[in-house]
């Protein structure tokens, strides 16, 4: 009745309202009240304690998975710094830097320079459009794998394993009154993850500066102040993500699981409990018959391995991170009953429906979803591709002196200004040719030089040389050119190399 | 709009909203969020107490309180400015140690000088010379390379340092060239012919009789100063009349006025205001220009 009351709209409701206190004055000929509590049907709390999650710890194909990834990803994070990569006597040799104060990042044999930042912008695109397929082909493989968050909890997890025991040991751990022992195994499990903390931002500024100087510094307390902040704020973030938060990151902080239903259609593959063969599920006693029930003998398992603390066979919901570390602890119990294997398992909406209606499963990888994704990943991956083969080593920009526009000079001849930008992104030292070509008759100078015509500008490696040059065009040119203006372009030559680039410009005097 | 409803999938109560049949679920907030909203409240309390914060009606105005930590933004940009002024210290006292065409040979201290000088002009030139130095009616373009007052950087320095006219620099660059109309030197006539000598000798005009006769004037007024050829005397600022630049336009009715009224443009003396270094860091600017002798 009083969830009739609830359901109702607004009108209904309060007509329901009304009939039953006339009913009610009806009955027992008093006046009722037409009034309900403001806290009706409100016996759930407003703020939800947290119920700690221990997770237990699962043998099998995704657990070993999952080892190998951690393992992998982890050797990635820490060991990247010190790879070495000789770009010559005029470049740094670490092979993944982030030079801020000057400007460059360098990954192995790519240098990005500043203006080149869209590389980056790439890069992302890649990385999202590789999510979004990941996704839509297997579900959150990234969150449940790879995510740093979930990578560093597996980690802190296993060292709370190490010092408090297997989860049942730690719920009681947990429970018991304080004693010396439980204060030493509590003890010994922060500091190992303060540790881990440590080294997890220690490795982090390593990206950021020559790594074997910056080791020596940070040791000898050389090192700059901004190197201990943020190794103190990446210390104190593992420490509290990985250490303490945990789960609460993924269902809390994060907003992927938010984006990932949009993510996933009827064939995507997607870690899920088969209700068609565990339902109607129960306790099973040795020897009896399987028949008229399902292959879940609610051991809970499942439940006890997720590190997320959440019931799989309640379905897809949003704290699922996908590990798949439940399929490992289902599939110990199926063996031990005797029962086929991934009652609990990589699986698809589609195929659920198809095994309900009888039909054949089959897993469809190509779809246009995927094809889409594959496809543009495939364009950008040409685009970046061809962009990084043809990169050249010279660049210019000309930038045109727009204050004043031009200077009248006391023979008549009009000059204008230009800051011609060489960029010389070779590891050498180089002369570069300047020249105009297209303004016949304009004359090329460098402020504070007497040569006239092309010019010798000198760069130095890995660098960029501004230089102020002028273009002058004599009184009797003025008078044919189309209304005071003129197209030319700087030529800049790399005398070392040859490569030789062109930037268009243009010329202006006082239009007639 | 907002009627309590149960969400049939979860079984969890709706807020109650509902946009284009989009529900809220109801769910409750995790305790520590709710903590962290507090740990928000207490910070902005402790921001109050160490932070300037609170506006006060004290003695007659409205003023804040100032923090224990006395922290003030006017205060962290007088500090910002001190350690500039500080970590640049080294090269102001180079700048002020070294001669200025040592200066220019030195492209370290050079690019440095040029730069000061930029923002120096910038904020003490451009009102009357433009941003780009490129000058109005009566305030020269600095870009060209004409020089009434000669562009060597000795000439520039002098003239920055000094100023044109400045009544209260003794040492100040000064000339006057006579009102000759107004003052009653020559007639309307007369004023008219040397105008049409001027055009002629910068290229605008024919030698008519009227320019002829301009010319014999020219020779007894004005050559003094504007040389025999009115190509100008930089020592004495007067400026060449045979060149296409003009300060005062070039056109019949500017030289006309020019000539019958004068002109007597003032510039202040810098020397004093600014500092040598600041003076020579300007110099070297202006040369740079592309015009600097």
């Amino acid at each position: 009745m009083a969830s009739d009351v609830l359901n109702a709209s607004p009108a209904d409701k309060l007509a329901g309202l009304a009939r039953q206190a006339a009913d009610f004055d009806a009955a027992h000929g008093t006046d009722g009240e037409t009034i309900t509590a403001v806290n009706a049907e409100q016996n759930r709390p407003l703020f939800a304690s947290r119920v700690k999650v221990y997770p237990k710890l699962v043998h099998g194909t995704f657990r070993r998975l999952k080892w190998a990834v951690m393992a992998i990803t982890l050797a990635i994070y820490y060991i990247t710094p010190w790879l070495r990569w000789d770009r010559g006597p005029n470049a740094p040799d670490q092979a993944v830097l982030l030079d801020l104060p000057a400007r460059r990042f360098y990954f192995f044999f790519i240098e990005i320079w500043p203006q080149e930042i869209y590389y980056l912008t790439g890069l992302l695109i890649l990385a999202s459009l590789l999510l979004f397929l990941v996704t839509s082909l297997a579900g959150r493989v990234w969150c449940g794998y790879t995510c740093p968050q979930t990578v560093w909890t597996d980690l802190f997890i296993y060292v709370e394993r190490l010092f408090e025991g297997e989860r049942a040991a730690r719920i009681r751990l947990d429970k018991s009154p304080w004693s010396l022992g439980k204060l030493a195994r509590k003890t010994g499990k922060h500091i190992v993850w303060l540790l881990i903390a440590i080294a997890t931002g220690g490795a982090w500024v390593f990206y950021f500066a020559d790594a074997p100087t910056l080791a020596s510094d940070l040791v000898t307390l050389e090192a700059p102040l901004i190197a201990y902040i943020f190794i103190g704020l990446f210390t104190g973030t593992t420490y509290l993500l990985g250490g303490i938060a945990r789960e609460q990151v993924c269902t809390y902080m994060c907003p992927w699981p938010r984006i990932q239903g949009a993510m996933f259609d009827d064939d995507s593959l997607l870690v899920s409990y088969k209700p068609d063969r565990g339902e109607p599920r129960g306790p099973h006693k040795k020897g009896t018959s399987w028949d008229g029930r399902g292959d879940c003998i609610d051991c809970g398992q499942c439940v006890a391995a997720c590190p997320m603390g959440i019931d799989i066979r309640d379905g897809m919901q949003l704290e699922c991170i996908q590990c798949a570390l439940c399929i490992d602890a289902c599939n110990e119990i199926m063996d031990k009953v005797e029962r086929p294997r991934n009652l609990i398992g990589y699986d698809t909406p589609a195929n659920k429906e198809a095994r309900r209606l009888g039909m054949k499963e089959k897993v469809r990888l190509i779809r246009p979803r995927t094809v889409i994704y594959s496809g543009l990943l495939l364009l950008v991956t040409a685009i970046m591709v061809n962009t990084f083969a043809t990169r050249a080593q010279l660049e210019v920009n000309v930038l045109r002196d727009r204050n004043p526009l031009f200077v009248q000079l006391s023979d008549g001849s009009i000059r204008n200004g230009y800051q011609v930008k060489i960029l010389n992104m070779d590891h050498e030292a180089a002369d570069f040719r300047v020249a105009i070509e297209g303004l016949p008759e304009g004359v090329l100078t460098v402020q504070g030089r007497d040569t006239q015509g092309p010019q010798i500008v000198a760069a130095e490696a890995d660098s960029l040389k501004s230089i102020k040059m002028y273009v002058i065009l004599p009184v009797d040119a003025l008078g044919r050119l189309d209304d005071g203006e003129a197209e030319f372009a700087f030529t800049v030559e790399n005398l070392r190399t040859g490569e030789a680039v062109e930037n268009a410009t243009v010329f202006r005097g006082p239009q007639k | 709009m907002s009627t309590p409803h149960k969400d049939e999938i979860t079984g969890v109560e709706t807020t109650g909203h509902e946009w284009d049949d989009i529900r809220e679920l109801n769910n409750p907030l995790p305790k520590w969020w709710v903590y962290t909203f507090y740990a928000t409240i207490v910070w902005s309390l402790a921001y109050f107490v160490f932070m300037p914060s609170w506006p006060v009606f004290w003695n007659g105005e409205w003023t804040a309180l100032e923090g224990v930590l006395g922290y003030s933004q006017r205060g962290a940009v007088t500090e910002e400015l001190a350690a500039i002024e500080e970590g640049r210290a080294d090269y102001m006292q180079a700048i002020a140690a070294t001669d200025i065409s040592k200066i220019q040979a030195n492209p370290e201290l050079m690019e440095l000088a040029v730069a000061g000088g930029k923002a120096l002009f910038g904020d003490n030139c451009a009102p009357c010379h433009g941003s780009g130095a490129q000058g109005f009616k009566g305030y020269p373009n600095l870009n060209d390379d004409n020089w009434i007052w000669g562009g060597t950087l000795e000439a520039i320095q002098t003239t920055i340092t000094h100023g044109i006219r400045w009544e209260l620099d003794d040492d100040t660059r000064f000339n006057m060239m006579p009102r000759f109309l107004t003052d009653g030197i020559l007639s309307r006539e007369e004023v008219g012919n040397v105008t049409d000598y001027v055009l002629a000798i910068s290229g605008q005009g024919e030698m008519t009789e009227g320019a002829e006769a301009g010319a014999e004037i020219f020779a007894q007024q004005c050559a003094a100063c504007h040389g025999e050829s009115g190509a100008g005397n930089q020592e004495l600022g007067a400026p060449n009349l045979t060149d296409a630049i003009w300060l005062y336009g070039g056109n019949r009715s500017d030289i006309y006025e020019s000539i019958a009224k004068a002109r007597a443009g003032v510039m202040p003396a810098w020397g004093g205001r600014l500092t040598d270094a600041e003076i020579k860091e300007l110099t070297l600017y202006v040369h740079t220009l592309g015009g600097g002798q």
